[in-house]
């Protein structure tokens, strides 16, 4: 009777076989490696950057032991710090600025198992040091900056319309236009519902009083927010690449926050400083002129230009001569949105404010068939993004960038256009620093805790209960096997408070086997027979287990949901911890107790 | 080997008032001291700058202080973390002031007198996360007690649900009590370390309920009586409840003996609070229970007799 089939077995073995698979990665050490990855939007990192990188660094004396593409950035393992820093140099020197070159600590993993997915646990900042930022993006500029396109966005239609229009203001969270009568507040009513789509547009009419209120509906207020922070987030991340570090992470948090980690970095002012800084994107003239280009070329820039490249969509870099008066910044830029043009080929739109759309209007006037540059100037480099050919006036202040591009290249055009500048200021309202080495102490002292709690638990097991004890401490191993599996998995990060969820949870896991043990117990002093005992002590426990693991989950739950920061990174690993203990506890006990008492036909007394 | 085989049941529900009177007791003199002295809010909660700092010799408190109170920040505060070495030092948050200027100012008039001082870690929050956090971890707080609400009064009956969630409550103001008492830094581990003696606390009250579920349906316990049946429940998951506590305790106090400073809020927060949810299971939970009016009738609901169908 307290026989499994043979299926369920395997199926154990599997889970076992699977999870210790997945576990080993942490048991490998990490060595010193150098990080190639891509330093402005423009470069690419490419799986054939992996033999460019191993040649520079074979050429360099230093062969990388392993050298491989992740994630958009390349991974060359070195055996010693010193061969690391030589091929780090080297590499740097040979590629020069466009690549962000960093120095890494990678894990050992053999390739077989990372051909698995098999890698070894994410280790939050508390755990290997570095600097943690939580950023706020102020909602009430990126709101204001909105409102103030919108009124100029009214400004113009009504013009373009001849609508006769008053006064137009900017409230706290709407614009508001004054109207002379009835007929006009028709007309502007009419005009402004077709172009500011998203918008609610209202008119109001007391007392001889007309007017037109604008308003951000909830879910254009939303969109604009979300629009703003991810925009941001982008700025930070061609921000970041410049410090060099490894495996930064920016990422939102809650509606308008954004948590950058730099593991590895202890400078704090030079990270803060480099967060701060901003790109521009610049609009200047193109000098078509042959002679003075070539001139340029030959070392001679006239006066009054500058020598640029253009890095068409071939990849190529293409000498170009443009003037050094600038006609239009990026702060008159409000937008940047990749599209399709009339004839369905992809373009970038852009959308500019009042002034640039003024500026830009007369500057298109005069400019028919020349070429202008949009120029973004990153770490006081400048670079020609695009530089298309004027075919007429263009008004409105709606300008669509269109040519031999690809849809990918119009993203990456308006993604660069938008990440310049940030849409909203920030201010930093959280920063941590930790020293590598409370990292490592941190990492010991939680580990030293969980083993001796582990082994005192073990030995008070096996003696109290014996047979029952011993098939306990292996199920609340393999809890252990299959938790730590589950979080090499899952990629969740590995906090401190984490590594206390799993103590935690292995103390409130064994509660599951002393449940069943005592409920066997139970049985057999019931005067049941040893298998009977097995059975029913397994089945009423199990009721029980269910009942008080559902609730202690709805507590991890709700602490998952509502917790920030090491609350959630608890969180995290106790909800995983209920369900693998549920699992082991049930399961893989029963699974044991089988195999040993299974079997035995006359079977008179439990070692329990 | 048996430590707890207790033949007799022992009649826990006759002691009910007592035991409910000392734990009303405990429980307005947490409520005391959470008033009286408050809670000692860490800089997650309060804003400001933390720093830890570690001297290569032992390093007298009062030397530091005195150091720190040199540049006039306002209230200070210098605590030792563990050891003499270690240090910590809190800074409110200051105006026109970023942490990092703060923190370079203290090393720099720390490193004037002891050279051998050394920056471990750095943590600055603003004013505006503090807030934040503290309305969340309401939230989380009551959307648990919620939860748990829900589940056991969908699996038992609401009896069960309401005296377990004023057991729980009543451990977490005791922490909290204590927390105040001894003006113990209330960080964000401790009120995770809080809300998992929440889930703990609750695990341990659904076991005893269970229990007493399930000899109301027994039919050699027919005869007795609601409080007997009650204690029979308590007496038969004693040895349970003591090996599981004595488990997650063992566990905690390693935690709390090794786990260095870090991890000491949480895991005392948890010591306490394994303790009183023993307590609280027992001795709070299942009067409360009997005083709510459980009865056997109203636990089991009567079976319908099929009626067979006469041909």
């Amino acid at each position: 009777m307290n026989r499994y089939p043979l299926w369920k077995y395997i199926l154990l073995i599997v889970t076992l076989v699977v999870a210790t698979l997945y576990t080993l990665p942490n048991l490998f050490g990490e060595s010193p490696a150098v990080q190639v990855s891509s330093g402005r939007v423009t470069v690419k990192v490419t799986e054939s950057m992996v033999a460019q990188a191993t040649q520079i660094a074979t050429a360099a004396g230093v062969t990388p032991i392993d050298a491989y593409f992740e994630a958009g950035s390349v991974k060359l393992r070195f055996k010693d710090t010193d061969s690391q820093i030589k091929a780090k140099d080297a590499i740097q020197s040979a590629l020069g600025s466009d690549y962000v070159i960093a120095l890494n600590l990678v894990s050992d993993t053999p390739a077989w198992l990372s051909k698995l997915n098999a890698k070894p646990m994410v280790l939050g900042l508390d755990l290997r040091g570095g600097v943690h930022f939580l950023l706020e993006v102020d909602m009430k500029a990126a709101v204001d900056k909105a409102l103030e396109k919108t009124s100029g966005d009214i400004r113009r239609e009504l013009k373009a319309k001849k609508v006769r229009y008053g006064k137009i203001t900017k409230e706290r969270d709407r614009v508001e236009v004054q109207l002379r009568d009835a007929e006009t507040l028709a007309a502007a009513t009419k005009a402004l519902r077709d172009t500011l789509a998203n918008l609610k547009v209202e008119s109001i009419s007391a007392d001889g009083n007309y007017k037109l209120v604008v308003t951000y509906p909830e879910t254009a207020l939303l969109q604009l927010k979300n629009d703003a922070v991810k925009q941001n987030i982008t700025t930070l991340h061609n921000r970041v690449n410049e410090l060099g570090v490894a495996e930064p992470v920016i990422q939102q948090q809650g509606e308008g926050r954004i948590v950058v980690q730099l593991p590895g970095v202890q400078d704090t002012a030079k990270a803060k400083d480099i967060l701060g800084r901003t790109a521009t994107l610049e609009v200047r003239l193109v000098e078509d002129d042959q002679a003075k280009l070539s001139e340029a070329l030959n070392g001679n820039v006239p006066v009054g230009y500058e020598l640029m490249t253009e890095r068409h969509s071939s990849g190529k870099s293409v000498p170009i001569l443009v003037r050094k008066e600038v006609e239009l910044t990026g702060e008159n830029i409000n937008d940047a949105q990749a599209g399709f043009d009339d004839h369905n080929a992809p373009a970038v739109h852009l959308g500019l404010d009042s002034t640039g759309a003024t500026i830009f209007k007369d500057l298109t006037r005069e400019n028919v068939n020349k070429r202008i540059a949009m120029i973004l100037i990153e770490k006081g480099k400048g670079e020609v993004v695009t530089a298309p050919v004027v075919r007429g006036e263009i008004g409105g202040g709606r300008v669509q960038i269109s040519g031999s591009m690809g849809v990918a290249e119009a993203n990456d055009t308006a993604l660069l256009l938008r990440a310049g500048s940030l849409a909203a200021p920030m201010e930093i309202v959280e920063e941590r620093t930790i020293g590598p080495s409370l990292g490592k102490e941190n990492i010991s002292k939680g580990f030293n805790s969980t083993l001796y709690g582990f082994a005192a638990i073990a030995i008070f097991m096996m003696i109290y209960y014996r047979v029952f004890g011993v098939v306990s401490t292996i199920a609340l191993g393999a809890n252990l096997l299959f938790l730590i599996a589950l979080l090499s998995l899952l990629g969740v990060t590995l906090t401190l408070p984490g590594i206390a969820a799993i103590a935690l949870t292995l103390g409130m896991a064994i509660d599951s086997n002393v449940l069943i043990n005592e409920r066997v117990r139970e049985e057999l002093r019931e005067g049941q027979s040893p298998h009977m005992a097995i059975t029913n002590g397994y089945k009423h426990a199990f009721d029980t287990i269910l009942d008080s693991n559902i609730t202690t989950l709805i507590a991890g739950l709700a602490l998952l949901i509502f917790g920030s920061g090491a609350v959630r990174g608890f969180a995290w690993v106790h909800c995983l911890g209920i369900m693998t203990s549920m699992f082991s506890a049930v399961f893989v006990s029963r699974a044991l107790i089988n195999l040993i008492y299974g079997r035995r036909r006359n079977l008179t007394t439990l070692a329990v | 080997m048996e430590f707890f085989h207790v033949k007799r049941d022992i009649p826990f529900m006759s002691y009910g008032k007592l035991t409910t009177a000392i734990s009303l007791g405990t429980f307005i003199l947490a409520i005391v001291f959470l008033i009286s002295k408050g809670l000692n809010f860490g800089v997650e909660f309060t804003g400001g700058t933390v720093m830890e700092l570690r001297y290569q010799q032992s390093v007298e408190i009062n030397q530091v202080r005195h150091g720190v109170e040199g540049l006039k920040y306002g209230e200070v505060q210098v605590q030792s973390l563990g050891s003499t070495k270690d240090v910590m030092v809190r800074i409110p948050n200051i105006q026109g002031k970023t942490s990092a200027q703060l923190s370079n100012e203290v090393l720099d008039s720390l490193k004037k007198e002891r050279a051998d001082v050394e920056l471990r870690k750095v943590e600055f929050i603003g004013p505006s996360v503090g807030d934040e956090l503290f309305t969340h971890g309401l939230t989380a707080l009551i959307l648990v007690c919620v939860g748990i609400v829900a589940y056991l009064m969908i699996r038992f009956e609401w009896r069960f649900a309401l005296s377990a969630i004023i057991a729980n409550m009543h451990d977490v103001v005791i922490i909290l009590g204590v927390f105040a008492l001894f003006q113990w830094e209330f960080s964000l581990t401790v009120l995770a370390g809080i809300l998992a003696v929440l889930g703990y606390s609750v695990n341990e009250s659904v076991v005893v309920f269970d229990r007493i579920r399930e000899n109301f349906r027994k039919p050699n316990l027919r005869g007795k009586t609601v409080p007997e049946v009650i204690d029979n429940a308590i007496t038969a998951t004693m040895s349970r409840t003591i090996i599981t506590h004595g488990s997650t305790e063992a566990m905690v106090l390693a935690m709390l003996l090794f786990g260095g400073a870090a991890l000491h809020g949480f895991a005392m927060a948890l010591t306490i609070g394994i303790v009183f949810g023993i307590y609280s299971s027992v001795l709070v939970a299942s009067p409360l229970l009997l005083m709510f009016g459980v009865t056997r009738e109203r636990m089991i609901k009567p079976e319908k007799i099929k009626e067979e169908a006469v041909v």
